[in-house]
């Protein structure tokens, strides 16, 4: 006799679960009261207990997947028993079948077990509740629903997640290194709210400097004339602004609406322009790398951007952003910030420009940088703070191996 | 500008309309000698006679009716209904006469009348005077339905009310009648079927109107100072024809709603806004759209109890707290 496995409802508000994993793998035995698998409920995750014998012969609901309670998701019988009914009537509900039924919460001991649900194009992995507005946020950005956690009543996927989304997953790669949560403050609150009021979802300023690049141009030519593979001012830049980010972790961060993190790691995002757009690969902890693996790094990465054939992985997960026009002739321009990060540097061509140096007149190699800053996270001083040292680093260019 | 009180302000509305037009005419109970229950028409007989400024019987049917005659005639009557629980009585010539007459005459009939009076519930009035009965004439068309919540909106809503060429309903507040606020010396009207935002907000919209523009001012104080949540307040100011633009406007900007008001749940104003938002902003909804509505029994005497029944601040803020997802 086939025992069917329903969602059940294993706390007293919840109306749907997700299999956080199968304990039990299809074909192996199961007894009454084994664990079949742990189930992620509103509150927490639970056991779903077998409350029959047999043979775990199939799991409709993967790993991963969610279902309301009541919902099929696996069958158990005998080894040699014909489930195919089941399943077959599980994985292609006939036209018209029954209605789906209501999400009622029902104590696991006396829930009776329901039909499952039954909609034409539905996964066996249950449906994805979500806003309308979260629903479209998705679509623009490109992204699959399920993959997402719902953080509104009984997991309803709303706006707030959506927007968290390319982050979170960023987050959950596991190579952002360490970071510190910090909730801000009331006044950091109240900063942040009064500034979005007036400058739109990202309250922008910025901040420009002048830099000295002849040091930087001389080590650059030193090193390349002395071993392979070409070192590019940008990065110089990559590296010199990931190592001023550890001394100002304050600009090394990102804003998550109701806490700030800052990493503690530098993450550097490099805005690449592609044949329809722009994409920003990550260097990751470029304060730890060696100018020749910045380099070698950047170069693959722009290339395989050009190419199209960047993961997921390898353009999520900046802390920073870098953002070069200068050899596009551009003497300085301001980008804008790459959400959730709290600064974005524009960096421009260097140039030769007369300028005072001990009193007189001399002709000097330039570049002008302009930093945006997030004002709900960097506040004035801060940036400027920050880009003192970068324009010291790279005036001073031996301060890299310092 | 000077800063009056709401009843004054229909009362210039009253005046200027009535000098600027004299086909313009007032009648109801106790509006000349008495100058109107609520003082409203203070001052009109002396200044129009008792040919425009006309007291009836206490015989509601009877004297709708003879507005409905004057306008077809050529009149701009304003029947004045001492509240408009009594103008049930009288709702037979309101929705039968009134509503139709231009459209079963195919135009040939005018009907530019104006019903007036207070609606909703004062204090401790008990339940047959205590109705907010905007949505029962929103419903039937032919009808126009003005709310106004301020004296400023009262004047100017009265003054294009009287100047239409439909039959207007409108509806004005005994708790309203006392309250001030700023209205220019200058002539000025306001168009009916435009809203219009009372505080403007980024996270959740407010919808009211009349009294509950009040409510949800103060809910809008307090969740800025409780919540840092900058809400929006948008007034309906008319309820028939309906400003749908500015209520999608200002829900695609906060992606959440709250609609106030004080009658009761049940097909109310609020359904027709929420069923207005659902269709032309649902990609822009991120939580089910929430009201907050007078309880659904008939308004108690006791007054503990009549001021739980009737919405309230506390109750906006609640229903704000869950479209907002604070309550996780």
């Amino acid at each position: 006799m086939a025992t069917k496995v329903f969602m059940e409802a294993l706390s007293p508000t919840m109306e749907e679960g997700r299999i956080a994993s199968w304990v039990k793998q299809e074909g192996e035995s199961v007894a009454q009261g084994d664990v079949l698998a742990e189930v992620e409920t509103d509150k927490a995750i639970m056991e779903l207990q077998a409350r029959g014998e047999g043979i775990l012969r199939k799991i409709l609901v993967p790993a991963g997947g969610t279902t309301e309670v009541g919902g099929l998701v696996a069958v158990i019988a005998a080894a040699d028993e014909d489930i195919a009914g089941l399943v077959a009537g599980q994985q292609a509900p006939p036209a018209g079948a029954a209605a789906r039924p209501a999400a009622a919460p029902a104590a696991p001991a006396t829930a009776a077990p329901r039909p499952p649900p039954a909609a034409g194009a539905r996964e066996p992995s249950g449906r994805v509740k979500a806003s309308p507005l979260a629903r479209r946020l998705a679509s623009e950005k490109g992204l699959d629903l399920r993959g997402l956690d719902g953080s509104g009543p009984g997991g309803r996927i709303i706006k707030r997640d959506v927007l968290a989304a390319p982050t979170a997953a960023a987050a959950l790669q596991g190579k952002a290194g360490e970071w510190e949560d910090v909730i801000p403050t009331q006044l950091r609150k109240t900063i942040a709210r009064r500034l979005v009021q007036s400058l739109g979802p990202v309250p922008h300023f910025f901040l420009t400097t002048e830099i000295d690049m002849e040091r930087a141009l001389d080590a650059r030519e030193t090193l390349n004339a002395i071993g392979d593979g070409k070192i590019s001012v940008n990065d110089i830049v990559i590296k010199v602004v990931a190592m001023a980010l550890r001394q100002h972790r304050e600009c090394n961060a990102w804003w998550q609406d109701d806490h700030i993190r800052y990493f503690d790691d530098v993450h550097i995002a490099m805005a690449v322009a592609i044949e329809d757009g722009l994409i920003t690969p990550v260097i990751r902890a470029a304060h730890a790398k060696s100018l020749r693996t910045i380099a070698a790094e950047s170069r693959a990465l722009a290339e395989r951007a050009r190419a199209r054939k960047l993961q997921p992985e390898e353009y999520t997960g900046g802390t920073f952003s870098l953002s070069n026009l200068g050899m596009l002739g551009i003497d300085e321009f301001t980008a804008v910030i790459n959400p959730p990060e709290a600064g974005i540097l524009a960096v421009g061509a260097v140039t030769e420009k007369p300028v005072v140096v001990d009193g007189a007149v001399t002709v000097r190699r330039r570049m002008r940088v302009t930093m945006s800053c997030d004002h709900r996270v960097i506040d004035g001083a801060m940036g400027a703070r920050f880009l003192q040292t970068v324009r010291r680093m790279l005036e001073q260019p031996l301060a890299i191996v310092w | 500008m000077a800063t009056i009180t709401y009843r004054d302000a229909l009362n210039q509305a009253l005046r200027e309309e009535m000098q600027r037009d004299d086909t313009v005419f007032l009648m109801g109970e106790e509006v000349g000698v008495y100058q109107g229950a609520y003082k409203v028409s203070r001052g009109l007989l002396e200044e129009f006679g008792p040919s425009r400024v006309v007291d009836t019987p206490i015989a509601e049917l009877s004297f709708a009716g003879i507005g409905v005659g004057a306008a077809m005639v050529g009149l701009r009557p304003v029947i004045e209904f001492m509240t408009w629980n009594f103008a049930l009585l009288a709702i037979d010539q309101v929705v039968n006469s009134a509503a139709k007459m231009l459209y079963m005459s195919g135009g040939q009939t005018p009907m530019p009348v104006v019903f007036r009076g207070p609606g909703g519930a004062a204090l401790q009035l008990g339940a047959q005077h205590s109705q907010a009965l905007e949505a029962w004439f929103a419903h039937v068309p032919g009808l126009k339905v003005v709310a106004p919540a301020t004296p400023y909106d009262a004047k100017g809503l009265l003054k294009s009310a009287i100047r239409d060429n439909n039959p207007v309903v409108f509806l004005e507040g005994e708790m309203l009648y006392n309250t001030k606020g700023e209205v220019p010396e200058e002539e000025y009207a306001i168009p009916l079927g435009s809203a219009e935002v009372k505080r403007a907000g980024t996270d959740v919209t407010l919808v009211c109107h009349s009294k509950t523009v009040a409510v949800a001012l103060r809910a809008a104080d307090r969740l800025a100072d409780e919540h840092g949540i900058a809400a929006e307040v948008v007034d309906l100011r008319t309820i028939r024809p309906l400003d749908v633009d500015t209520l999608v406007t200002s829900v695609r900007k906060t992606n959440r709603c709250v609609v106030i008001e004080e009658g009761w749940y049940f097909c109310g104003v609020g359904a027709q806004v929420v069923d207005e938002l659902q269709r032309e902003a649902f990609d822009h909804l991120d939580a089910p759209i929430l009201r907050v509505t007078q309880a659904d029994v008939p308004m108690p005497y006791n007054k503990l109890l009549e001021r739980a029944a009737k919405p309230s601040p506390e109750q906006v803020l609640e229903a704000v707290r869950r479209v907002a997802y604070l309550e996780r």
